[in-house]
């Protein structure tokens, strides 16, 4: 696992507090499930479009639906969740806006975080060789990727604002460092960060 | 002569049948139909050992044409039991580790009391008197045997088509007598067009100029309805892999009825074997239960409500081919699960099979299986220790 992931999954992990009920969507190979449910005593479940990712979830005894966030997730109760949980996926939705109301709704509280788009080596990236953005955290080529809608941390913030969602905690990850995010050393955590991590209701 | 195979399998059924291993219930039971059963036998097998604990028992219930041998040879029809793809010693239902418990539902016409049974009022064969029967029905008759074993608490229930029908049934009507269970192509209540080709097969049968006759049944009819209900449980992708246009004999066509295609001897075959094990008015009692079976409506049309006190782990299990179960169906499941708050899991597997792939060898389904039973056997006695 990247190293990036395990401090992300470390700073979702200390968020959430223990014996609470986690909806990790998009939850990969489960990895922060497993995480929670063996050292937290999370209640937790998972949503995963990719039915390799989901088979190996069920192996390890977490309950995870095989299915996508933008369609499944009307199912479930509102404030169903103590937490809900979205890594690194807002931004691959055809509509974030939706998923992100979705997940207000089901959730008390809900964790999002974000690969961000303002960090400096996306910026000269773009600036000095004119062709879309390619680095560790945003591997792909335009034609083949998955993110639709990129944000940085300050389009995020200014999301929230505009949504009247209101922002807990914002964090974030510069070369595996964890830090938070204030309203002073925005305009510098957003150059210089890599990932942003929110809890929002 | 076709009633001569029927009357023949009546014979033979009836002497052999004697020797099963059954229950006989002595307590009463009262049918969805408002009839009351009493001293009712239930015909059953069991693989593997019951471990001391008594916390390795899986029910495993089985679909419209199956019976209580779900592995090894089935000794009346000298075939394989009907999921011997998946229970066995070191299969995904591992008999070394679980005790594996299958039972003949009601209505069925392998040992369990059914339309093939002697009415103990007339001394005669049931046939069409014998109370319809619904999946609720199947499914409380059972829990006597659970009851009869002395297991209080069962690792898994499950199964497939039918038998998933009765897993639902089973965990809305316990629902704390289950750890976990598995719910395979099912759906929580008929659809009309499931309900529809039903009424086709019973039709079929009951077209038959021998049915309700003495001392006579209804091959031709059964194995039609054989024939039309084998076509749903494959898909079409399937059927042409398999068959193409294939001939029968090579060469050309014969401008005749026979089956000049090698779809239509498979099927005529299907149909013929059919009859040698399985009793028509049984067909018509079980197809009718299962269009009964609306898990939705015993609940005044709240599906999540029949799950309200559930504790039993769901792994709801659909194919990507199966269009008489399909995915679709499989997930008002899963929805209704979520909408009360009750641990689920779920996945579709890709298979060309069809509805049958739960019967067959698709490693990918029987893997989950496997994984999901042992996980739940790793939790139940880890928390044990603790």
């Amino acid at each position: 696992m990247r190293l990036i992931m395990k401090k992300e999954f470390e700073v979702i992990s200390k968020i959430i507090q223990n014996n609470k009920r986690v909806l990790d969507i998009g939850c990969g190979d489960g990895t922060l499930m497993e995480y929670l449910k063996k050292n937290q005593q999370n209640d937790v479940r998972g949503l995963e479009p990719q039915k390799n990712l989901v088979q190996i979830c069920i192996s390890k005894g977490l309950s995870v639906i095989e299915g996508d966030a933008e369609k499944e997730l009307a199912q479930f109760p509102e404030k169903s969740f103590d937490y809900v949980v979205l890594s690194q996926t807002l931004q691959a939705f055809f509509s974030p806006d939706e998923v992100l109301n979705q997940l207000l709704r089901i959730g008390k509280q809900t964790i999002v975080s974000i690969p961000n788009f303002g960090y400096w080596k996306v910026r000269l990236h773009l600036l000095f060789k004119g062709t879309m953005p390619i680095t560790k955290n945003l591997p792909n080529e335009w034609y083949n990727t998955p993110n639709l809608h990129m944000c940085s941390i300050q389009d995020f913030v200014n999301f929230c604002k505009k949504k009247n969602i209101r922002i807990d905690r914002s964090m974030c990850l510069t070369n595996e460092k964890i830090s938070e995010i204030t309203n002073r050393n925005m305009a510098y955590k957003n150059i210089f960060s890599q990932l942003g991590i929110f809890l929002i209701q | 002569m076709p009633s001569l195979a029927g009357l023949f399998f009546c014979l033979i059924m009836n002497s052999e049948l004697k020797n099963l291993k059954k229950l006989i219930v002595n307590q009463s039971l009262e049918l969805d139909c408002g009839k009351t059963i009493k001293d009712f036998p239930l015909a059953y097998e069991t693989y593997g050992i019951l471990n001391k604990k008594k916390n390795n028992a899986i029910l495993a219930f089985h679909a419209l044409t199956g019976d209580q041998f779900c592995t090894n040879t089935n000794p009346i029809t000298k075939r394989e039991g009907w999921w011997t793809t998946a229970v066995g010693p070191g299969k995904a239902i591992d008999t070394n580790k679980y005790f594996v418990i299958c039972a003949n539902v009601l209505g069925g016409c392998m040992g369990t009391y059914g339309p093939t049974e002697v009415n103990p009022e007339t001394n005669k064969l049931f046939g069409t008197t014998f109370p319809v029967i619904t999946i609720r029905d199947m499914v409380r008759a059972q829990k006597h045997l659970i009851d009869h074993l002395g297991i209080k608490k069962l690792l898994s229930i499950i199964g497939g088509s039918m038998g998933g029908m009765q897993v639902l049934q089973f965990a809305s009507l316990y629902p704390d007598l289950a750890y976990s269970a598995i719910p395979i192509a099912c759906s929580a209540s008929h659809s009309a067009q499931n309900i529809a080709l039903n009424e086709l097969g019973r039709q079929a049968i009951m077209a038959d100029p021998n049915w309700k006759k003495e001392n006579a049944s209804p091959d031709k009819g059964l194995a039609v309805a054989r024939m039309a209900a084998h076509i749903t449980y494959l898909s079409k992708k399937g059927l042409q892999e398999k068959f193409g246009r294939k001939l029968q004999e090579k060469g050309s066509l014969k401008f005749s009825f026979d089956a000049d295609f090698q779809i239509e001897s498979y099927l005529r075959y299907q149909g013929a074997t059919f009859v040698d094990r399985f009793d028509a008015n049984s067909y018509l009692y079980i197809t009718r239960a299962m269009d009964y079976f609306d898990l939705e409506k015993q609940f005044n049309g709240s599906l999540s409500l029949a799950f309200k006190n559930t504790k039993s782990k769901f792994c709801v299990i659909s194919f990507s081919s199966d269009w008489l179960y399909p995915t679709t169906e499989n997930k008002e499941i899963v929805i209704a699960l979520n909408a009360c708050g009750a641990n689920v899991g779920f996945v579709e597997i890709n298979s060309d099979k069809g509805h049958d792939s739960f019967l067959l060898n698709v490693p990918e389904f029987l893997r989950t299986v496997s994984e999901f039973l042992n996980s739940t056997y790793n939790e139940i006695n880890n928390e044990k220790r603790i």
